[in-house]
């Protein structure tokens, strides 16, 4: 097949022509693909055209022939994606005069509209993961995409590797048996395991017939450190000292994104920059819990060109082209290289020009970790780990979503979703279980033959019980598990309609007093109370401000990053690129101690203040830190060296103890990897927090819909006390299975952890000195800031607190 | 586990970081809302919850009474989460109860979501009444009842930690909830800020022992 003769039909020739573009030659490609009957996975810069490249075999096809048929599914990870793609396709729509009709359809599509789409659907239907499953679990869905020709999948990587692709994954195999002719496009700028990812979006979960597109390269974006004068701080991750630096680029540039890692973060940034600004430049506020008519009215100033700068979380990651932005400011470290690139994308949607982009350290490690990502970002050595094999309680949702649009049999489903390719190593056996946990709970106690919500008929196929349990689920789709969220408002006069602002979790609304303030949407507010499922509040609060905690909201720095750091530190010849002070810090820990090798672990320990501390180089992560804290001082505590607490950041763990550590060669031994790892696990935080994610996404317990009548009427269970009843009682149970499959991609990092043990064999570096290092100061400066969670930690806290109020009481208990 | 002592009505009486009180002169153990077959009764309105429940909470109590060597239990009521609860037990949970039935003398007293007929709705011993929902106490009588299932926020220097707890004064000792899948209503709330009025202690439930609180130190946020 020969690439070049694929060419545009002459009336978009003529509209190319007349915008004064020239078609590329990934776009040429895509088309090539497509015409002969495969499938394409575009990787292209941002700014290539890569939208249209998606969208062209499409309209190409519906000029030729616009009878009335839904043709074009495009499934994007944001609804706003969705909303913005529809209003850039009207464009070439208008201009060549197309008779192609577009719609959206997300969970903000008005029920008339949805209503109106299922009798007569648009030909290209832009939709979200969730919309389209709810459309594929319902009866008439094989007629609906029976014509069905293309589906483009937008930002591939934001979901192929986790559940909402894995769902996703499972709704293209649905397609697949309605429509097999249809054909897919994945599109992308930032892909690390293309081969991988070209797998997933192939119709057999191996590859077959799908071609990699790559687009020609962008130039290459300028990146620099902007460290602000002054010291440069041992620890924090907030980089508010920087702010008056920041707002003097932002005056320089006529529209600046600034990112930064966090909610809290965004909030605490816009309200230092609003405190140097005092010529008022028109500067705005864009993260993922102010109200959508907030969030609506920034993106509208930013596309008019009426903001000079917008502080973003992640909210503004994806490839939504609101405006041009001349500059992205990065304030605190970008944690990956891929994730840099992404927001480096918003800078210029140009793909011949460069990106410019800041990159601002929050505390002396972060500059390292800004440097090695620049280098990361110069070498195109994107990060992220490779798409991993389904859950279990997506794949239970599929299932009784398939039962609820027509009864089914086992075996085809089976076969269906094998070829999805998550699912490709599915056993039989997982399978049965997940479809008997669908039935009955699958239960060691079989007790609920009479709850049962699928029953099989003589021919063995699985029909769903009743109409109950099919409104269940259609309340109950999707993989995105929030905690309990409030809506925040103004206070009027009795207490009622004030304007909502966004939400907060209910968590932190529950440690606030009446009269106490905090920040949010870049107000002051003072907290007046809760009424129903709102916080009420009014403008002005004065004192310390507390800023709203969201779980989940802590970024863990990628592996790739963490050895490119690792390597800088031991590489003096690029210490040239660090600021006066870093420079000074990694000598003075040159002479002092040592410096972390490339492939050892050093270790210190050193008295201070009537204790041993042990800090230990690993650079693994905090997750990785925190299970490898937790082990070391079970077997401090067996070497009888009474160990008193510890404390991990992204890079070192620190661990103070009574008693000087002896043998830390033996400390580290791999064996430390035993029962208590297991006893830890199941007891963490981390993991009920999963299973309370795989319960809900799985159908065992209801979503709470705030403000609902349905929350007030039905009883809520602590997902805590079933999952400890679960793992007494049934500790194979599919749930608790996919429970442990998500601790161990990621939440734990327990191969981060081995492989380093493994790797540090016979290489422990121990330094013992008679005071602190300088490299570890920053970790000393962070004990008794972290969160403490679950188990022993808490009894600690409380034990402690307790001891404290009584003291301060006067009393020991009442008597 | 380590219980606390409390001296009410010229009684003794411990309060157990399992989350029961036992009075030994009486050598009776006192329990509060065991919501026995809640997860039946969920799975009813087609929430399939692990139907272990019941068992759970039974043998966390079989434990209880060997541990004390009780010779009576007084159960406070809500013992099942509804009335049709007890004919859902499975033969070997109702084989548990019938057990300790033998072994021990059982009060069930009874709760809202009990059937009326089954049990006692008080029991007075002296200055010591036990009912399910607290009521009115007279001068030098102490109150022991359940229904609210109170639990209490402490704030910490690194988070807020929230548990079940004992809410006590001088008349009366509300009971956490002792089912396995039982939630909690703080003591912020105002039906138990009202039972309180002259301010109160709250014990929260820990590992192996209680931790103690002024009830003015968890109520907040109203």
């Amino acid at each position: 097949m020969n690439k070049s003769k694929t060419s545009l039909p002459s009336r978009f020739g003529d509209w190319f022509a007349a915008r004064k573009w020239i078609v590329r030659p990934h776009q040429l490609a895509v088309l090539a693909a497509i015409e002969s009957g495969d499938n394409a996975l575009l990787i292209a810069p941002t700014g290539g055209g890569k939208t249209l490249a998606g969208f062209l075999p499409s309209l190409i096809a519906l000029a030729d022939d616009p009878h009335p048929r839904l043709h074009t599914l495009y499934i994007s990870p944001l609804k706003a994606l969705a909303t913005d793609i529809a209003r850039n396709l009207e464009v070439p729509i208008a201009e060549i005069g197309l008779p192609i009709r577009v719609e959206t359809r997300t969970g903000d599509t008005p029920a008339n509209r949805r209503a109106r789409q299922r009798i007569a659907p648009p030909h290209i239907l832009l939709t979200t993961p969730e919309s389209l499953a709810l459309l594929l679990y319902s009866p008439d869905a094989a007629a609906y995409f029976a014509d069905l020709r293309l589906i483009v999948i937008d930002e591939i990587h934001a979901l192929a590797g986790t559940k909402r692709g894995d769902q996703l994954a499972l709704c293209l195999a649905r397609l697949h048996r309605l429509a097999p002719q249809a054909l897919r496009i994945g599109l992308s700028a930032t892909i690390a395991y293309p081969e991988a990812i070209r797998a997933w979006l192939s119709p057999d979960g191996q590859g077959v017939a799908t071609r990699l597109v790559l687009g020609e390269a962008g130039a290459p974006p300028e990146i620099g450190l902007l460290i602000a004068p002054g010291r440069m701080p041992w620890s924090g991750h907030m980089g508010l000292m920087a702010a008056e630096a920041i707002l003097h680029r932002i005056r320089a540039t006529r529209m600046t994104i600034v990112f930064v890692n966090t909610r809290a973060q965004a909030e605490l940034i816009f309200e230092a920059l609003w405190r140097h600004n005092e010529e008022t430049l028109p500067i705005a506020l864009h993260h993922g819990s102010l109200d959508v008519n907030q969030r609506r009215k920034v993106e509208a100033a930013m596309a008019a060109g009426k903001l000079r700068a917008v502080v973003a979380t992640s909210s503004l990651d994806l490839g939504i082209d609101w405006a041009a932005v001349d500059q992205v400011i990065q304030v605190a470290a970008p944690k990956g290289v891929s994730r840099l690139m992404q927001r480096l994308g918003r800078a210029n949607h140009r793909m011949d020009e460069p990106s410019r982009a800041l990159l601002v350290p929050a505390n002396r490690f972060e500059v390292l970790e800004c440097a090695a990502a620049i280098a990361g970002v110069a070498e195109g050595d994107l990060d992220g780990d490779p798409p991993r094999g389904g859950g279990l309680d997506v794949l239970a949702q599929h299932v009784l979503g398939c039962a609820c649009a027509a009864p089914f049999h086992p075996d085809d489903l089976f076969a269906e979703i094998r070829a999805a390719s998550p699912y490709a190593d599915l056993t039989r056996q997982d399978f049965d279980d997940v479809q008997h946990f669908v039935e009955n709970g699958s239960y060691v106690l079989a007790v609920y033959e009479r709850y049962r919500k699928l029953f099989r008929d003589s021919e063995g196929m699985v029909h769903v019980r009743n109409a109950r349990v099919v409104r269940q689920l259609r309340m109950n789709v999707g993989t995105i598990v929030e905690a309990p969220l409030l809506k925040v408002r103004l206070g009027g006069q009795r207490g009622f309609g004030g304007a909502t602002l966004g939400e907060i979790e209910e968590y932190f609304a529950a440690m606030l007093t009446p009269g106490d303030t905090f920040l949010f949407a870049g107000r002051r507010l003072r907290f007046l109370g809760i009424r129903e499922t709102s916080v009420l509040v009014a403008e002005g609060g004065i004192g310390e401000p507390k800023i709203p905690a969201y779980a989940g909201g802590q970024m863990r720095m990628s592996t790739h990053l963490a050895n490119r750091v690792r390597a800088m530190l031991h590489a003096r010849d690029q210490w040239e690129h660090f600021p006066e002070p870093v420079r000074e810090w990694l000598a003075l820990q040159a002479l002092r101690s040592d410096l972390p090798g490339p492939d050892d672990l050093l270790v210190e320990t050193f008295p201070r203040g009537g204790r041993w501390y042990l800090v230990a180089y690993c650079f693994e992560g905090r997750q990785a830190h925190q299970a490898l804290g937790m082990l070391l001082t079970r077997r401090l505590e067996r070497f009888g060296d009474q160990p008193i607490g510890y404390v991990a950041t992204d890079y070192v763990l620190g661990v103070w103890c009574a008693r000087e550590p002896a043998n830390i060669p033996r400390l580290f031994e791999e064996d430390m990897l035993g029962d208590d790892l297991e006893a830890w696990m199941a007891e963490s935080s981390m993991l009920k927090r999963s299973f309370r994610n795989v319960a809900v996404i799985a159908g065992l317990i209801e979503r709470m819909h705030p403000g609902g009548e349905h929350s007030r009427r039905h009883v809520t269970v602590n997902t805590d006390l079933i999952y400890d009843v679960l793992r007494k009682h049934d500790p194979n149970h599919v749930l608790l299975r996919a429970t442990r499959a998500d601790a161990a991609h990621g939440l734990v990092d327990l191969a981060h952890i081995a492989g380093m043990l493994a790797r540090v064999r016979g290489r422990v570096r121990h330094r013992r000195l008679d005071r602190v290092s300088p490299l570890a100061i920053p970790v000393l400066l962070d004990i008794g800031r972290e969160r403490v969670q679950g188990g022993n930690a808490e009894e600690a806290l409380l034990a402690e607190t307790a001891a404290l109020v009584a003291e301060a009481m006067g009393t020991e208990t009442l008597a | 586990m380590h219980a606390a002592p409390i001296h009410r009505a010229a009684e003794r009486f411990m309060l157990d970081p399992a989350g029961v009180v036992f009075w030994p002169r009486r050598r009776t153990l006192i329990v509060a809302d065991l919501h026995l077959e809640k997860a039946s009764s969920q799975a009813g309105r087609g929430q399939l919850l692990p139907p272990y429940d019941s068992r759970t909470t039974l043998d966390r109590l079989a434990l209880l009474v060997r541990h004390y060597a009780a010779e009576r239990v007084i159960a406070l009521g809500d013992s099942f989460h509804d009335r049709h609860g007890a004919a859902r037990l499975a033969p070997e949970d109702a084989a548990r109860v019938a057990r300790m039935e033998m072994g021990q003398t059982f009060i069930w007293i009874m709760g809202n979501h009990d059937p009326s007929d089954a049990a006692l709705s008080e029991l007075r011993e002296g200055e010591v009444i036990f009912r399910h929902q607290a009521g009115e106490v007279a001068a030098g009588g102490i109150e022991f009842s359940g229904h609210f299932h109170p639990k209490a926020r402490i704030a910490t220097r690194a988070a807020a930690i929230a548990r079940p707890c004992f809410v006590v004064d001088q008349h009366r000792v509300l009971l956490p909830s002792f089912g396995a899948y039982t939630g909690g209503l703080d003591v912020a709330s105002p039906p138990l800020r009202a039972l309180f009025p002259r301010g109160g202690q709250v014990f929260l439930l820990g590992r192996d022992r209680l931790y103690a609180f002024p009830l003015t130190h968890a109520a907040h946020a109203a």
